[in-house]
């Protein structure tokens, strides 16, 4: 009974961690949105902001990853 | 599906209390083994790349960047010789169309020259032959009335004859002239 | 309108699949066996020497940077041909990175980072070769990696600047007040860098393999309706290639961006 419990909180917490991934979606959208809507305001200025963007990209999703890796540690792990 | 996916995460737990815990990338007693292997191949990465391909490759693109540099410089010099050429063979076509028009403007002369010479000739021939041919068509007009008269006086001699009678030929030639006057 | 018929008739062949799905085949999906680490030569004793599968799969990355980069380009072909073409098209992509974003005086570091960036691109793509074993799925070679940057830039940013290089954390545009504040986040956030750096290469490439692997679990499962699975693990290999290039750009950007910072410290 009380292993059974661990294990629900396992999985509960798993699944809640996982929202995070969602979270950082929609932060890496908001990213390449406001790249697109800048970009097409001033299409000569876009191609040199490119590294720029994924920089962005890139430190909005390392969040989304850890989260996803708390749900994996929380599935396997612990 | 719930029981299942007990299965999956025990099935897991288990592989984990057997060789490997639940995640392998936190099974630590490996960590060893993929560091110094990972050591080894940056290592040899490092000196593949720095002694062999990144010279030869930045040589490559140099060597292209020069190839490409001179090329250009060949492709202007050969351009600017075609415009040159160019030109003199317009030049050249030019002038030979003036020859040409001077050639044929020369020759119709000659030719207009020669041909009037020939149509004088000619009309100068046709004169000549068409007084000549006067001359004998008066000659043979002439010939002819003298046969007229030659064969009236023999017909009138022989008139003369059979109607019983002899005519004094001065007499009969002196009728014939008479009447072949009018 | 034909969308929604579309849809309705996927929803009714998805639903009566699982209905309909062979009984005795359970959801018995192990996502990550695929990341174990196993000795090539048999026994299960794993020493720091030992040739395990890590062995063979990064041999096999050194052997595609080799093949790309080195006998590419061993016909020295001023046209060149199609492997010297992706090969010199690596070269001008990385170098033009690093001189765009570290600098002018970073370009001495390019073979540095050259050499990051063809292994991690190496190991995504061989990575992908179903049944192949990634080597950058695991936080143990990706934190070497990341903990190489680290420790290189740190160390060039004292020996190139001494303690100016603390300039990075002191933010001298800000008020007088909130410098502290701001020096205590910059400093955590230089210390987060690494484990950001190491943790999103191997997150990025564990997720998307285990991802494949529990849809080809479902594909297992799902009998005479296992085409929906095989159809989403397509679509998700498709993105998993783009993502395998796109992490090693992201990782050598990173590498550039930092190098950037140790040698130009000035905020």
């Amino acid at each position: 009974m009380e292993g059974d419990i661990a294990q629900l909180g396992q999985f509960v917490g798993a699944g809640l961690a996982a929202i995070g991934s969602g979270a950082a979606a929609i932060g890496v959208g908001h990213v390449a949105g406001n790249f697109l809507a800048g970009a097409l305001r001033n299409p000569s200025a876009a191609a040199g902001q490119t590294a720029t963007l994924f920089i962005g990209i890139a430190f909005a999703e390392a969040l989304g990853i850890f989260s996803f890796l708390v749900a994996l540690l929380l599935m396997f792990a612990v | 599906m719930a029981s299942n996916t007990q299965d999956a995460a025990h099935g897991a737990a288990d592989a984990a209390h057997g060789s490997a815990p639940g995640m392998p990338q936190l099974d630590f007693s490996t960590f060893g083994n993929q560091i110094f292997w990972l050591v080894v191949a940056l290592v040899v990465i490092y000196l593949i790349l720095s002694r062999v391909a990144l010279p030869r490759i930045a040589a490559v693109l140099a060597e292209r960047q020069g190839t490409i540099t001179n090329d250009l410089a060949a492709a202007e010099d050969l351009k600017a010789k075609a415009v040159e050429a160019e030109n003199a063979y317009n030049k050249a076509l030019a002038d030979a169309r003036a020859e040409a028009q001077r050639i044929a403007a020369e020759t119709r002369a000659e030719i207009q020259a020669g041909l009037d010479e020939a149509i004088a000739k000619a009309d100068e021939q046709i004169a000549a032959k068409a007084a000549e041919s006067e001359k004998a068509i008066a000659e043979i007009k002439a010939g002819a009335l003298e046969s007229v008269k030659a064969v009236a006086t023999d017909t009138a001699e022989a008139l003369v004859a059979a109607l019983g009678g002899s005519a004094d030929k001065d007499a009969i030639a002196a009728a014939v002239a008479e009447r072949t006057k009018g | 309108m034909g969308k929604i018929f579309f849809f309705a008739a996927l929803a009714l062949v998805v639903v009566s699949g699982l209905i309909f799905a062979p009984a005795e085949a359970k959801l018995a999906i192990h996502p990550m066996d695929q990341f174990i680490v196993q000795p090539l030569f048999g026994g299960d004793q794993i020493s720091w020497y030992t040739p395990t599968n890590v062995t063979l799969w990064m041999a096999l990355a050194v052997a595609a940077v080799f093949a790309l980069l080195v006998l590419g380009s061993s016909r020295r072909a001023i046209v060149p041909g199609r492997t010297q073409s992706v090969a010199e098209l690596a070269y001008g992509f990385i170098y033009k990175m690093v001189e765009d974003v570290a600098g002018k005086d970073g370009v001495k570091f390019f073979p540095y980072i050259m050499t990051l960036f063809m292994f991690i691109v190496m190991a995504n793509f061989l990575g992908l070769i179903p049944g192949s074993f990634t080597t950058t799925s695991h936080i143990a070679v990706t934190a070497v990696l990341a903990a190489l940057v680290f420790l290189t830039v740190t160390i060039l940013g004292f020996v190139k600047n001494g303690a100016d290089f603390l300039g990075l954390f002191w933010v001298s545009s800000a008020p007088l007040a909130l410098r502290p504040i701001l020096a205590v986040i910059e400093l955590i956030s230089y210390f987060v860098r690494p484990v950001s750096h190491s943790i999103r290469l191997a997150g990025n490439v564990m997720a998307g393999h285990a991802v494949l692997k529990v849809f080809a679990g479902f594909a297992a499962a799902l009998g005479m309706f296992s085409f929906l699975p095989i159809f989403a693990i397509t679509a998700v290999y498709a993105l998993e290639v783009l993502v395998a290039f796109i992490q090693a750009y992201v990782f050598t950007i990173l590498t550039c961006v930092y190098l950037k910072d140790a040698l130009h410290p000035s905020h």
